[in-house]
């Protein structure tokens, strides 16, 4: 359901701000998303002086530099720092992203960071994807044999058809595009969303795959594939570099031709 | 523990716009307009056909010719960036580079064609 305002509990108001105590003279003002789950309060954003000249070039270290040396209790997901896990997704700027990945010197003036868009949020910069998950378990992301067809070779896949998995395998699920779609903001409950489409588009293009009618068939639905707009924000966001929005028209374009 | 109350990360409020995005809830809102603006023409035809002067009166008014370059903007702007859907349609343009280069061409074709349009009406060219 389209809903452009925020519901009266996730009013955003104001919140502590923490003054610089080194006397740096290279600060950057960073407003970050608070919720805490055990207080009845409402979201607020807290504004931190960070100094610069010692803190890493990514975002991510600033949020560890602010949780080591100002705010412990500030809560986000993270594990490998490098890209490939995608655990600190993100709102940053206003733009989705990994936060481990993103340089900070690449923004002019004050640092923004909120959770990614329209999830319920469990603590800070913590959103719930639960949903996403379900899902991506819809679309059974693992190779499908015909049952009953023993083959005691393995199945070869040439070149040109690993080829085309090429653009599709690299994505993590961060879930940086899906969160980015207003379709998805509005109608997340039915409609797939780019992370999900692209992966099922990765298993229907997949050579090896005996049920690529049954998959398409599967996806071929009025809500959850043709709420797809080609709005873009998805490969907008996309930190990978990867193109759902291509994916998801790839889909329709197999749908219409078959 | 389920906790009904968990806030709703900020969206709208927060997300940056980009070409992309700008133009495609743009070409919902033309579309919204050019449904009545649709409306509105044929029911200037309608009436004409009780008193021939209204197009000369609708022509002349300051309002009058608002309404109508207004009209050829939407119109063309719809055309346009319909084309880019097309294209969409069947496979081409996914690039963000080339999403975003046809994005700004479908805005200035927009503008070139409603001023076609408009002076083609005229009578001028």
């Amino acid at each position: 359901m389209v809903q452009f305002s925020l519901p009266q509990n996730s009013k955003i108001l104001k919140g502590k701000y923490y003054e610089d105590k080194t006397g740096s003279n290279n600060l950057k003002k960073v407003n970050v998303y608070r919720w805490n789950p055990s207080s009845n309060e409402n979201p607020r954003i807290d504004t931190f002086e960070v100094d610069l000249n010692e803190c890493g070039p990514k975002v991510l270290d600033i949020l560890f530099k602010i949780k080591n040396e100002i705010d412990s209790t500030l809560t986000f997901r993270r594990s490998c720092a490098h890209g490939v896990c995608g655990s600190c997704a993100m709102n940053v700027d206003g733009v989705n992203t990994l936060s481990c990945i993103k340089s900070h010197s690449d923004i002019k003036g004050e640092l923004n960071i909120y959770p990614l868009p329209h999830l319920k949020v469990i603590k800070d910069l913590v959103g719930d994807l639960t949903t996403l998950y379900k899902q991506y378990e819809s679309v059974e992301p693992w190779l499908k044999a015909k049952v009953g067809e023993k083959t005691s070779a393995e199945i070869k896949q040439s070149q040109e058809d690993r080829a085309k998995l090429d653009g599709y395998y690299e994505c993590i699920l961060c879930a940086c595009c899906s969160t980015s779609c207003p379709s998805y903001w509005w109608n997340g409950d039915k409609y797939l969303g780019p992370a999900v489409l692209l992966q099922a588009y990765r298993w229907i293009t997949d050579s090896r795959d005996e049920e690529r009618k049954e998959r398409l068939k599967k996806v071929a639905d009025e809500l959850k594939l043709y709420r797809c707009h080609t709005i873009m924000n998805c490969t907008n966001s996309c930190p990978k570099g990867l193109n759902p929005a291509k994916a998801i028209g790839s889909i329709k374009k197999m749908l219409a031709t078959s | 523990m389920e906790n009904k109350d968990k806030p709703l990360s900020p969206h709208l409020q927060v997300y940056r716009w980009h070409i992309s995005s700008l133009l495609s809830i743009a070409h919902r809102i033309v579309g919204v307009i050019n449904f009545i603006g649709f409306i509105f023409i044929s029911s200037v035809l309608l009436f004409s056909s009780f008193n021939s002067q209204i197009f000369q009166i609708i022509s002349q008014s300051f309002f009058g010719k608002f309404l109508i370059i207004s009209l050829c903007w939407s119109f063309s702007f719809q055309i346009v960036n319909e084309i880019r859907h097309l294209a969409w349609d069947i496979g081409y343009g996914f690039d963000l580079k080339v999403s975003q280069i046809t994005g700004i061409i479908s805005i200035i074709a927009s503008f070139v064609l409603a001023i076609l349009l408009y002076l083609l009406g005229r009578n001028i060219i």
